[in-house]
C-alpha cells in the first residue's frame, strides 16, 4: 500500500522549474524523510500533493486517491504542517484549534488538550503574540489533533528548541507505531538520520536518491580534518581536499579501516571525523553522476 | 457554515463601525430636515438654479422642500457612497485577505472544497450587506418618525432597496475581480466604487454620456427616477445583476483552479 506515489510529477512556475519528473514512492507505515537545500522543490512537491498548486505535468496519489479528483477525501485523512505557520490575527490558540477541527467536522478537543500540554502551549494566548517557535507548535497541534493517517510536515522543527524537538519526535514516533505514515521534509540531515527509516534527496527539482536511511548514510562520505603532517596519496576515495593552516581537510568516501591505518602510521596533532554537511552529501551524489548506487 | 461564521466574526468590528457611521450620518441628515424646511423656499430656488450641478444630483426633478425629495438626495450621497465603499471593501478583501495575510495555506489544507470556501465567503459578504442595510433602513425610518413626519414607506423602501441592490452588484463585481488578484487591493475596490459614482454624475450632466447609466449601478439608484416612476428601472437592475453574475462566475472558475502561493 502506498501512502504517497508520484509519477513524473512536474511543476513549472511560468518558465521557472519547481520540480521535474519526480517519481516518489512512500509506503504506508514509513517514517519518510525528504531532504534538500532551500529552494530545491521540497515545498513545491508538498504543496502540489495537497492541491494548493496544480501540477504542470504528471500525476500523484495519496493513500491511493488521486490528488486532484479526491482532494477533499485526501485532506480529511492528512495532517499538514506548513513550514511557516501563519494564523488569523486576533484569534486565540484555542479558537484556531477549534476552527481547524470544525472545518474537519470533528471534535478534537481532547486530543488538542493533550498535545498542548505535551508541547507546553498555552491555548488562551493570542496567536500574534506567540513567538515563532510557539506558532510552530500551534501548527503541530493543527496537523495532529484529528489523528490523521498521513502526516505531511514541511520543515517542522525549525524554530523549536531541542527539548521540544525531542518531544515532537516522540509524538511522531508514537503516531508512527500506531500506524500513521510520517512524511517530513528537512534540511537537517541528522534529524532524518535519527528518525526516519527511508529518505529521498531532492535537488534543483529532481529526485537524486531514494533509499533506506542506512544505505543513504553508507554512501555518504565523512568530513575528515587532520592537524599535523598527513600524506593523502595512499588513500583512495578522497575528494574535496582543502589545505588547513596546519593540516588538511578532505571528504573521505572509502573504507574507514584504511583511513585509520593511514592515520595511525603518521604522527598527527588533532583529528576530527564528522558527518559532512548536507551540501557535501549532495556533492557526493553529484560526483556519482547524480544517481544513488 | 463554519466559514460564514468565521467570516462574520472576523468582520464584526468593521461592520459595526461602517453601519454606525452610515446610520448616524443618515439620522443627522433627517434631523436637519425640519430646520431646513423653514428656509426651504429660498434653498429650493437656489438648488434649482445651479445649472448642471443641479442636474448632477437630480435636484432639477425633485422638490427639496418635501421630505421625500430631501431624503432621496441626502440618501444618495450618504447611503450610496458609504454603502458602495463598504461593499467594495469587504468584497474585494474576502478572498484575497487569506493570501495577503498568508492564511490561505492554513484554510485550503483543510478538507473543504474551494467551491464551498468561495460560496461561504460570498454568502458572508451578502449577509453583512443585507444586515447593514436593514439596520440603516430601520434607524432612518425611526428617525423620520421621530421628527414628526409621516413616513413615506413606499419611497423610502424603494430607495433603500435600490441601494442594497447597487451594493450587492458592486460587491459581486469586486468579489469576482479579487479572485484574479494575488495580494488583494483595497485601492482597486474603493477606486471602482468612486469611479461608478462619478460615472453616474457625468451621465446626469451630459446627455451624450447617458449610456453610462447602463454601466454604473448608481444609474438605478437615482432618487429622482425612483420617486417619479414609483418603481425601479428593471432593465438597469437586470443588467447590473448580469454584470455581477458574470464576474462572480469567472471568479469561481478561476479560484477553483488557482495556484495558492505561500
Amino acid at each position: 500500500m502506498n501512502a504517497i506515489r508520484t509519477e513524473k510529477l512536474t511543476k513549472f512556475y511560468g518558465k521557472v522549474c519547481g520540480i521535474k519528473d519526480l517519481d516518489l514512492v512512500v509506503e504506508r507505515g514509513d517514517f519518510f524523510g525528504f531532504i534538500g537545500p532551500n529552494g530545491s522543490g521540497k515545498s513545491t512537491t508538498i504543496r502540489t500533493l495537497l492541491g494548493l498548486i496544480s501540477p504542470t505535468f504528471g500525476s500523484a496519489s495519496i493513500l491511493e486517491r488521486d490528488i486532484i479528483k479526491d482532494r477533499n477525501d485526501i485532506l480529511s485523512r492528512v495532517g499538514y504542517m506548513p513550514s511557516e505557520a501563519v494564523f488569523y490575527n486576533g484569534m486565540r490558540v484555542a479558537e484556531i484549534l477549534s476552527f481547524s477541527a470544525a472545518l474537519r467536522k470533528k471534535d478534537c478537543s481532547k486530543e488538542a488538550k493533550k498535545l498542548c500540554e505535551r508541547l507546553q502551549l498555552d491555548p488562551s494566548r493570542k496567536v500574534e503574540e506567540l513567538s515563532f517557535g510557539n506558532r510552530k507548535k500551534v501548527g503541530i497541534v493543527c496537523a495532529l489533533q484529528h489523528l490523521p493517517e498521513l502526516l505531511i510536515l514541511d520543515e517542522p522543527t525549525s524554530g523549536l528548541d531541542p527539548l521540544m524537538q525531542w518531544e515532537f519526535f516522540e509524538i511522531l514516533h508514537e503516531r508512527n507505531r500506531a500506524g500513521a505514515t510520517v512524511f517530513l521534509s528537512s534540511h537537517v540531515l541528522s534529524e532524518i538520520q535519527h528518525n526516519c527509516n527511508r529518505a529521498a534527496i531532492i535537488r534543483e527539482g529532481r529526485l537524486i536518491a531514494c533509499d533506506c536511511v542506512e544505505n543513504l548514510s553508507k554512501t555518504s562520505a565523512k568530513r575528515v580534518k587532520v592537524r599535523g603532517k598527513f600524506n593523502l596519496s595512499a588513500l583512495s576515495g578522497v575528494r574535496d581536499v582543502q589545505p588547513l593552516s596546519e593540516g588538511v581537510s578532505f571528504l573521505y568516501g572509502g573504507d574507514v579501516n584504511e583511513l585509520i591505518r593511514a592515520l595511525s602510521a603518521e604522527h598527527i596533532g588533532d583529528l576530527t571525523i564528522a558527518e559532512p554537511d548536507l551540501e557535501e552529501i549532495f556533492m557526493h551524489y553529484y560526483t556519482n553522476g547524480g544517481e544513488a548506487r | 457554515m463554519t466559514i460564514i461564521k468565521h467570516e462574520l466574526k472576523r468582520g464584526l468590528k468593521a461592520f459595526i463601525i461602517w453601519t454606525a457611521c452610515i446610520a448616524s450620518l443618515l439620522i443627522i441628515c433627517v434631523f436637519m430636515f425640519p430646520e431646513m424646511q423653514g428656509e426651504m423656499d429660498a434653498v429650493s430656488e437656489l438648488f434649482a438654479s445651479m445649472g448642471s450641478f443641479t442636474e448632477a444630483f437630480g435636484m432639477d426633478r425633485l422638490n427639496f422642500g418635501t421630505l421625500v425629495g430631501f431624503y432621496a438626495i441626502e440618501c444618495s450621497n450618504v447611503l450610496g457612497l458609504g454603502g458602495a465603499f463598504f461593499a467594495a471593501l469587504i468584497a474585494i478583501s474576502a478572498l484575497t485577505k487569506e493570501e495577503k495575510e498568508r492564511t490561505a495555506e492554513f484554510l485550503l489544507s483543510h478538507p473543504v472544497s474551494r467551491f464551498l470556501i468561495v460560496s461561504e465567503k460570498l454568502a458572508a459578504v451578502a449577509v453583512q450587506l443585507v444586515a447593514m442595510n436593514v439596520i440603516v433602513w430601520l434607524l432612518s425610518v425611526a428617525s423620520v418618525a421621530a421628527i414628526g413626519e409621516a413616513v413615506p414607506w413606499k419611497e423610502i423602501g424603494l430607495l433603500h432597496l435600490a441601494y442594497l441592490i447597487m451594493q450587492l452588484e458592486i460587491a459581486g463585481i469586486c468579489f469576482g475581480l479579487s479572485s484574479f488578484l494575488r495580494r488583494g487591493s483595497l485601492g482597486l475596490g474603493l477606486g471602482l466604487a468612486v469611479l461608478m459614482y462619478f460615472l453616474n454624475i457625468i451621465g446626469n450632466i451630459t446627455d451624450s454620456a447617458k449610456f453610462l447609466k447602463y454601466i454604473t449601478p448608481f444609474g438605478y439608484t437615482e432618487g429622482a427616477d425612483i420617486v417619479a416612476s414609483g418603481g425601479l428601472n428593471a432593465g438597469l437592475v437586470l443588467l447590473g445583476t448580469a454584470y455581477a453574475l458574470v464576474l462572480i462566475i469567472a471568479g469561481y472558475a478561476h479560484y477553483c483552479r488557482k495556484d495558492i502561493h505561500s
